[in-house]
């Protein structure tokens, strides 16, 4: 009977290897990914174990921990001022996760991001326990403030970036959230979730980073800057060749300007002062898709990682169009969107001289003793055109509200460059339009913020919603207030 | 006659030392390893030494020095590594169940079902029952081969056994349970020595007939009909198991150790591939057609399922993602004992489950040293079953360590979702009084055989005839 025994002692070894195999499998291979699964409550229970890290603006911390009494989670997160940074922070719920900073950023803010292991080795040894690091931003809290209070309860979005360094000054979105409502696991906050779910006018949308539209008449800008680049005109102030009506092309329609306005063979100077459709759908036209695709994408239009670091929706200057459509496109109509952010990266590479740098709201990563984890150092994006053509854009910019659509941005004593843009959208365009404005401010030493707002506002008169009426007062507050806060005024 | 006789087939040679010391000092080992795991628990937990500590120790050591001192006495030629092994899972299991009675979650858990989560006295209690019996055991059973005497009255006790808990209500959708008052027990736990008592003392008799009379087909020696018939109401019964009892994992463990012990005494091939045949109809059919089983497989094969935003009407439990997640989370190391969150998985995290506890906090490395725990039980079983020098000794012996793999593979593959989750219990480890008493007597036979297998041949007696000779000197 022993050759039968030895078998089964091979067998019943075999078993057990068999077991001890699959545990590495679990254990091992598979760990990483069980250990971080969406539905391993440990990750939330480690996250709130103990007091979060914070997310800083000027030095001073935006959010907070406090204690809770659950068995689970420690402590929950509060927010101050939740619904102004909502857009910014993002929120951390133990019920519902996290997202945007909080949750891009969480192996530092809870503490277990590897570039903590020395920090939190030391920790552990002298027995200060785990502690996350913060995360400091680029936002101004006085422009975020303007932003925010400027949009009040307009349905919009604003976003402000430095040109100089791509570093996102104001970030804001109406109607808000406040992530504090549903931090925590109780009943209020589950309610407080599914109403804000529920809400048709999306309150956790975040639209300056999220949400694309239609730029209207915003998009000349890049019209214009594909017309300069292209060597189309060198001259801003030299008639250009555009007859008035101007049929669209391979169709039967004409391309009309909103009121009576001087276009015909109007220069780019005054085409963009008095926003002419016709002059720049012919220049989009006379460009052809192609060219204005490319000015758009050097401009970060069709670049589905935008990353700032929360990710922002990919703006589109559209491919595939026949040649009516794209003099749509090229005055901001048709398929064409953006974001926000999009439109701020317009103004702000235009204000620094033609140079686009990328975007981003986080300056450092920090450990709990201060010591700084991750620096980041501006980088340029792309160069859509040149310091010379950018500084004849400017001038039409300045030009724009000094006597043109946009004259509701002007701050004595600085130099303002804009442009309104009211865009059509809906079937027919039969919804009330958005109303749009992207501006900079530039002093001696350069223009220290560049801003794009958008008001999507249902309770205004259609014929009231223009850039210049409801969008333009916005952003003059925001530039405002970056220039105070740098002592520029 | 020397003492150095190398024969590979019996570990007795004549003279053998009894390794009684070996045994002493490895259970000293066995005793302390758990103290210290305990003391490591109460320091992760409240930062201070538990107060329980020097009583749960000496505890230990008492029912470890009683059990030694029995084989000692009574078994002294016994395997020395079996008692040992059995004696640190069997401490380890109380410490891990001890850690999980202080989980707040379990606590909440337990009150709101209006009961204490205070498990490990009570344990400490089975355990000392347990050892209780394998003193029994060992006292009673002088010789296992009586045991050969009671074939079929082995026989009918397994079959009630097994029956019995048809009648009592199922809980937590298996009836594996037999009620009575307050008390439950799992009778499969003891069912499991008794039907391989009589599987030994059958298969004894008819291995020959089994083995020989049986006609070559196909390059398989097909046996005759009529010896075919035990096979089929062994593989009839466990099937009967699965569908009324709904317990997969005792319906494997009777068909597997059935198979296993007729290969040992037929030395035949054809039964293993006659089993797996038989069994993988069997899977498959009552796998398809039984709704339990049907959920347990789904469950297996999808144990995220739960998490879905709508959930399937099988994912009702998320046992078994939680086990997975605890597994996962402990990576290499482990978070160390009292630190994980192995206690997620709920009401079964202290009996089915506690795998995940050790997977969780003490990681890949103290799974690893469980399972060779386990793996070396099993092989100084099988050993034992090589030694021994009577059939009926090596089938049992051979039937008993097969069964305690076979249960080990079940439970561990289970929870850690190689195969479908069975409800067994971790042998020694795992909370529950049926099995660490019925395991504590497995150890007790398994002793007792090798005990008569390792002992020295008494010496002949002088004979007259040279005493005689002696007489005659110059």
């Amino acid at each position: 009977m022993n050759k039968p025994l030895r078998r089964v002692a091979i067998f019943c070894g075999l078993l057990v290897l068999v077991l001890m195999v699959r545990a590495n499998w679990v254990q091992f291979v598979q760990a990483e990914e069980l250990k971080t699964h969406d539905n391993n409550r440990r990750v939330a229970i480690e996250r709130y174990s103990q007091k979060r890290g914070n997310i800083i603006v000027d030095g001073h911390a935006i959010t907070g921990s406090k204690a809770t009494n659950g068995t689970d989670y420690k402590y929950k997160r509060t927010y101050e001022n939740g619904r102004m940074w909502a857009p910014v922070t993002g929120y951390a719920s133990q019920a519902y996760g996290a997202n945007q900073l909080e949750n891009l950023n969480d192996g530092i803010l809870t503490g277990t991001d590897d570039r903590l292991f020395f920090t939190r080795t030391i920790d552990m040894i002298t027995g200060k326990g785990k502690h996350g690091g913060d995360v400091v931003t680029t936002l101004n809290g006085k422009a975020q403030r303007a932003a925010y209070e400027g949009l009040g309860s307009k349905k919009g979005a604003v976003a402000a970036i430095d040109p100089k360094t791509g570093a996102i000054l104001a970030l804001a979105s109406t109607p808000s959230y406040d992530p504090s409502s549903f931090a925590g696991m109780s009943n209020d906050d589950e309610n407080a979730w599914k109403r804000l779910a529920k809400d048709k006018d999306q309150p956790m949308l975040n639209r300056a980073l999220r949400q694309t539209y239609p730029p209207g008449s915003t998009f000349k800008v890049v019209t214009a800057a594909a017309a300069l680049e292209n060597g189309k005109y060198e001259d801003i102030d030299e008639k250009t060749d555009s007859p008035l009506p101007w049929q669209l092309p391979l169709s039967s329609k004409n391309l009309v300007n909103e009121g009576n306005i001087p276009c015909e063979d109007a220069t780019l100077r005054d085409a963009l002062r008095v926003s002419c459709n016709t002059v720049f759908g012919k220049l989009g036209d006379d460009l052809g898709k192609d060219k204005m695709r490319e000015q758009a994408e050097k401009f970060g239009f069709n670049d589905p990682e935008v990353d700032t670091p929360v990710r922002a929706a990919e703006s589109v200057y559209p491919e595939e169009m026949d040649r009516p459509s794209n003099a749509m496109a090229a005055i901001g109509q048709f398929e064409t969107r953006a974001t926000p952010l999009q439109m701020a990266m317009i103004a702000a590479a235009v204000a620094n001289d033609g140079k686009l740098m990328k975007p981003y709201m986080v300056d450092q990563l920090r450990a709990r003793n201060l010591n700084v984890v991750e620096q980041h150092r501006p980088q340029e994006m792309d160069r859509p055109l040149s310091a010379e053509n950018a500084q004849k854009l400017q001038e039409m910019m300045e030009t724009v509200v000094k006597d043109g659509t946009g004259t509701r941005a002007q701050i004595p004593g600085v130099t303002i460059g804009g442009k309104t843009g009211t865009a059509q959208h809906g079937v027919d365009n039969s919804e009330k339009p958005y109303a749009w404005f992207i501006s900079y401010a530039k002093t001696d030493q350069g223009s220290p913020v560049a801003v794009a707002v958008v008001v999507e506002d249902g309770s205004a008169d259609r014929g009231d919603i223009s850039g210049g009426g409801l969008a333009a007062p916005i952003a003059r507050d925001v530039m405002e207030a970056v220039l105070e806060s740098e002592g520029n005024r | 006659m020397s003492s150095s006789t190398t024969n590979t087939t019996t570990i007795g040679a004549m003279g053998a030392p009894s390794r009684r010391n070996t045994e002493l000092a490895m259970l000293v080992f066995a005793v302390i390893i758990p103290v210290f795991a305990y003391a490591n628990v109460g320091l992760a937990l409240n930062d201070e030494l538990p107060a329980g500590m020097l009583a749960y120790g000496l505890g230990l050591g008492l029912l470890a020095g009683v059990a030694h001192l029995v084989v000692r006495k009574f078994a002294p030629y016994a395997d020395p590594l079996m008692l040992p092994i059995a004696t640190l899972l069997n401490g380890l299991g109380l410490v891990l169940i001890w850690r999980l009675d202080q989980s707040p979650r379990l606590i909440r858990q337990a009150a709101g079902q209006g009961i204490s989560n205070s498990s490990a006295p009570t344990q400490l209690m089975y355990s000392a029952m347990g050892i209780a019996l394998f003193v029994g055991v060992l006292l009673l059973l002088k010789d296992h081969r009586v045991l050969q005497r009671y074939t079929y009255i082995s026989m009918v006790v397994a079959l009630i056994l097994l029956i019995a808990p048809v009648f009592f209500p199922a809980r937590f959708g298996a009836r594996i349970w037999i009620t009575i008052g307050g008390f439950s027990i799992q009778p499969a736990e003891f069912a499991k020595i008794i039907i391989a008592v009589f599987f030994a003392g059958y298969l004894m008799v008819k291995r020959d007939a089994l083995a020989l009379a049986s006609r070559r087909f196909m390059g398989l020696y097909l046996p005759r009909g009529r010896d075919l018939g035990p096979i089929l109401v062994i593989w009839a019964m466990s099937l009967l198991i699965l569908v009324f009892e709904t317990d997969l994992g005792t319906s494997l463990l009777f068909f597997g150790l059935f198979v296993i012990m007729l290969y040992v005494a037929t030395e035949r091939t054809s039964w293993i591939v006659f089993g797996l045949l038989m069994s993988a109809i069997g899977a498959v059919v009552v796998g398809s057609v039984e709704p339990h089983v049907n959920v347990r497989v789904m469950a297996w094969l999808h144990p995220f399922a739960v998490y879905a935003p709508n959930p399937p009407s099988w994912a009702t439990t998320e046992q078994i993602a939680q086990s997975l997640f605890a597994f996962g989370s402990g990576g290499i190391f482990g978070t160390g004992l009292g630190q994980g969150n192995s206690d997620l998985i709920g009401f079964a995290a202290k009996a089915d489950f506690i795998l995940g506890t050790v997977g969780e906090e003490l990681g890949l490395a103290g799974m690893m040293a469980f399972l060779l725990l386990y793996a070396l039980l099993v092989e100084r079983g099988v050993r034992t079953a090589l030694a021994a020098r009577d059939p009926f000794g090596k089938l049992l012996a051979v039937g008993l360590s097969a069964a305690f793999a076979i249960q080990i593979f079940v439970v561990t593959g289970g929870v850690t979702g190689l195969i479908p989750l069975t409800g067994m219990n971790m042998p020694f480890i795992a909370q529950g009084g049926s099995s660490v008493i019925a395991n504590w007597a497995l150890i007790a036979v398994l002793l007792r055989i090798s005990d008569t297998a390792r002992r020295p041949a008494p010496t002949p007696a002088p004979s007259t005839d040279a005493e005689m000779t002696q007489v005659v000197r110059p």
